[in-house]
């Protein structure tokens, strides 16, 4: 159904995207990032659990590239494979949250009535849950897992998107353009998914760009109370958090995957904003 | 109107004198020339009106004698603005602001917005003689009462504490111009500000404002893209074409002998209560040489259609919309009856809040009905059923008041267009459809290149068009126009109204023409039902109705329209100042 939207919308997105520096800079980091996440354990000469007792809170160096931590395990190594988790956390249970959160709130906000009154009392219901109990309920019924994680998570962020959906369909909604629609015949589904979804756009990429970091705190903050990931794997959250409390004795620590979460946060951003500029198409062609 | 009670205060006889005004904006897509080196001057007590359409730099050259305009991206570039010896460009924000309020004051368009929801009426009309130290606290609540009542807002009285929401927008504006008078300033700037009234609204507005300056010998520079409304008020005339001033005279020989050819289509492309052409001109026929043929055409009397022959296309009785709210439901739509014949255009006029949108909406089923009967060809119209709401959405089209809400941003014009055929089938082959497209872009004046466009990239007058061409994409038989030129200039209302007349000549089309303007809706319609309060007041043919107005609220209405609004040879004798 949206595959015409997408040909020319998508091309046009495109060249307005390419002409954006800063977007287009941000892009390359990712990639840069995401390529190190993904072949930087294989490359360093150190496994990411590999201990070495003799060695600990070693400071950068020639051996150790980004220094050891106190059980002398290579930084470079640690930092490079928390990336893959960080990242596959942070996008996949961002994706999952969008997919709910958007559909869900679309569909409340444009039946309305006593059906939206109904399903936002449900979200509510959802928001007062305490998410680390959530979570706990979750673990104990299926049992620890990876894939458990980024469901866990999307599960408990797609609130607001649900109710950002939902606020800006009930505005479009009442839009001429909406309604000349429905006096052209046009099925529901039609009018939801190719008139309403697209200008619901701009909200939603800001809305996800700020996802993206708080899915990977809370990731840390699971780690933490080890309902996450367990060491000896790691992941960027967890890393500062340890590299935060063994701050005064080795900075490195905290700096390396404090450097490279910021830098995808930062990147991260500045796509999200070229985005929605480049899926707009009153912005400027050239 | 009670007596102004004028306390001794030195008053600056004020003066205002612009001379060679440049005024420009950058913007990302470059510079535009918004004023254009505009020279004007209004003397003291003289009420000057300014006339332009959308984008001539008229709000532009009234802002900038405040220094209201945004800074960047708007910049003076050249000129002076000579208030009473002092050069206005050199001031600062300091100085503008004790001149902003005390010595010349301002009236806003949208009297909706332009009061604070925050605070008591009373005491905003009251700031403006605090802030500029002209009175105590006290001292200035009694005259903000006392200007209040003068301007008709007796509520005050009574109700010290009323809040705007509380208020109309009739006496939302009332009490803004009580708040630019308050202070007895030697100049009132008003910008457009009875352009979102009601015609009887405006009526009143008009009067107390063009009393109360007369009184108080404020001068004024009305700003409006209506000459007709100029007219009832303004002494002398500048009409404003692409930022720069084409025409400036006494009213009276604006009306009589106006000179420039823009000046000419303004006051000719308007449609009067009187006359009927079939084409009406467009400021294009005067700038530029125009054909005999279309010139023959708005001579040429419109025939009136024989009535009695045509059968009957739709037939509304007792039609009841609620729609509900907190304190119960409100009727929209209070057992309205009317009948459409087939090839005719219905009239339907009334003032915002009469239900007349409502009553079109709900002929489409776009608003759920209480009570009451459609019927097309004879026939109750039936949704449930797929097929029948395939054939009834195809028949049945509407076009929207707000061109630039009623395309989606975010699809092309082919997209647009394209969609309605996809989804009623209409069209075999994807080729066919889009030479149906173009055919129809080329029938409602635009052309094949602006297929891959977005609706951002038209102005209103186009985009109008493109929705004139998604509502034919179906064939319909009946189209309801709601207030579809009714944001429009004059000029590009001539144009789609002419669009729209020679669409039916040439299609056989059914229109419910739905319009506040009466004198849109008499070019427009044969037959006019005139709705009040959810009641249709008066049902009858135009001519008719326009000739020997049944119902006192037609009448009215009918009063209400400014006198050169009403016909094509309108003659103004008022002693020039």
């Amino acid at each position: 159904m949206s595959l015409e939207t997408s040909s020319s919308l998508g091309r046009d997105a495109w060249l307005r995207l390419r002409a954006n520096r800063m977007s287009m800079i941000s892009l390359f980091i990712l990639i840069g990032i995401a390529f190190v996440s993904i072949f930087g354990p294989a490359l360093s000469s150190y496994d990411y659990d590999q201990q070495n007792l003799d060695r600990v809170f070693e400071s950068p160096g020639k051996d150790h590239i980004f220094g050891t931590d106190n059980l002398g395990r290579d930084l470079f190594a640690r930092t490079t494979y928390g990336g893959r988790i960080s990242l596959a956390v942070g996008l996949l249970a961002t994706v999952v949250s969008l997919v709910i959160g958007v559909s869900y709130g679309m569909f409340s906000g444009y039946i309305g009535g006593r059906i939206d009154t109904w399903m936002m009392r449900a979200v509510d219901v959802l928001y007062a849950l305490p998410f680390t109990i959530f979570v706990i309920l979750l673990m104990v019924l299926f049992g620890r897992n990876f894939l458990l994680l980024f469901i866990a998570i999307g599960a408990v962020e797609w609130l607001t998107m649900a109710r950002i959906t939902r606020a800006q369909t009930m505005n479009l909604k009442k839009s001429e353009f909406i309604e000349a629609a429905r006096a052209l015949g046009y099925s529901h589904g039609r009018i939801l998914f190719r008139h309403l979804l697209p200008n619901l756009i701009g909200p939603i990429i800001v809305y996800a760009t700020l996802t993206v970091p708080a899915v990977m705190l809370l990731e840390a903050v699971l780690s933490f109370l080890g309902l996450g990931i367990q060491a000896p794997m790691s992941s960027w959250g967890s890393l500062i958090k340890e590299g935060a409390e063994k701050m005064d004795a080795a900075p490195w620590l905290l700096l390396f995957p404090g450097i490279f979460f910021c830098l995808s946060l930062f990147a991260l951003n500045f796509l999200g904003d070229g985005l929605r500029d480049a899926l707009d198409p009153k912005s400027s062609k050239d | 109107m009670p007596s102004i009670q004028n306390r001794p205060r030195t008053k600056i006889m004020g003066n205002l004198d612009i001379q060679n005004l440049k005024v420009s904006f950058h913007t990302r897509e470059g510079i535009i020339h918004a004023v254009d080196g505009v020279d004007l001057s209004i003397k003291p007590g003289e009420i000057v009106g300014l006339v332009g359409e959308s984008g001539s730099g008229k709000s532009v050259t009234c802002n900038s004698v405040l220094k209201l305009l945004p800074v960047p991206p708007a910049r003076i570039e050249k000129g002076q603005i000579e208030w009473s010896g002092k050069d206005l460009i050199d001031h600062d924000e300091q100085n503008m602001q004790a001149i902003r309020g005390k010595e010349i004051s301002m009236i806003f368009q949208d009297p909706m917005s332009c009061l604070n929801p925050y605070l008591s009426v009373l005491e905003q009309v009251a700031e403006p003689l605090v802030i500029h130290g002209m009175a105590s606290l006290e001292d200035a609540r009694k005259q903000a009462s006392e200007m209040l009542v003068n301007v008709g807002v007796q509520r005050v009285v009574d109700h010290p504490h009323a809040y705007p929401h509380e208020f109309s927008g009739g006496m939302r504006q009332r009490a803004m111009i009580a708040m630019a008078l308050v202070t007895k300033p030697s100049l009132l700037l008003a910008d457009e500000p009875t352009t979102a009234l009601d015609v009887t609204v405006q009526a009143k507005v008009l009067s107390i404002l063009k009393t109360l300056c007369t009184d108080l010998g404020v001068s004024v520079l009305f700003v409006s893209h209506d000459l007709g409304l100029v007219a009832e008020l303004a002494d002398r005339v500048v009409v404003m074409y692409r930022g720069k001033v084409v025409e400036q005279n006494h009213t009276g020989s604006i009306f009589s002998n106006p000179q420039h050819p823009y000046v000419k289509a303004l006051i000719a492309c308007r449609p009067t209560l009187e006359s009927n052409p079939v084409r009406l001109p467009t400021v294009d026929d005067f700038m530029n040489p125009k054909t005999g043929k279309e010139q023959a055409l708005e001579k040429l009397v419109a025939p009136s259609l024989n009535l009695d022959s045509q059968e009957t296309l739709l037939q509304v009785e007792n039609l009841v919309v609620e729609f509900p709210t907190e304190d119960g439901p409100v009727r929209a739509v209070d057992g309205a009856s009317l009948m459409i014949r087939k090839g005719s255009t219905h009239g339907l006029v009334g003032e915002s809040g009469s239900g007349k949108t409502t009553l079109g909406r709900s002929i489409l089923h776009l608003a759920q009905l209480m009570s009451g009967s459609i019927l097309y060809q004879g026939k109750p119209i039936n949704l449930d059923h797929p097929d029948d709401r395939s054939k009834f959405r195809k028949s049945m089209q509407i076009i929207f008041q707000d061109p630039y809400a009623s395309l989606n941003p975010r699809l092309t014009i082919e997209q647009t267009l394209l969609e309605p055929m996809k989804v009623h089938g209409i069209g075999s082959s994807r080729k066919e459809r889009i030479e149906r497209v173009i055919n129809l872009l080329e029938e409602v004046g635009l052309g094949e290149e602006y297929l891959h466009r977005y609706p951002h990239e038209f102005s209103g007058g186009q985009r109008q068009r493109i929705c004139v061409a998604r509502a034919l994409t179906t064939e319909p038989e009946f189209i309801v126009c709601d207030e579809c030129v009714s944001a429009m200039d004059v000029s590009v209302q001539a144009q789609v109204l002419n669009l729209l007349r020679s669409l039916q000549a040439s299609r056989n089309l059914t229109y419910l023409f739905i319009s506040h303007d009466l004198g849109v809706v008499k070019f427009m319609s044969d037959e006019i039902s005139v709705m009040q309060n959810g009641k249709i007041v008066e049902n009858g043919l135009a001519d008719d109705l326009y000739r020997s107005p049944k119902s006192d609220y037609t009448r009215k209405l009918l009063n209400s329209i400014p006198l050169a609004n009403r016909s094509a040879n309108f003659q103004i004798n008022r002693p020039s100042v």
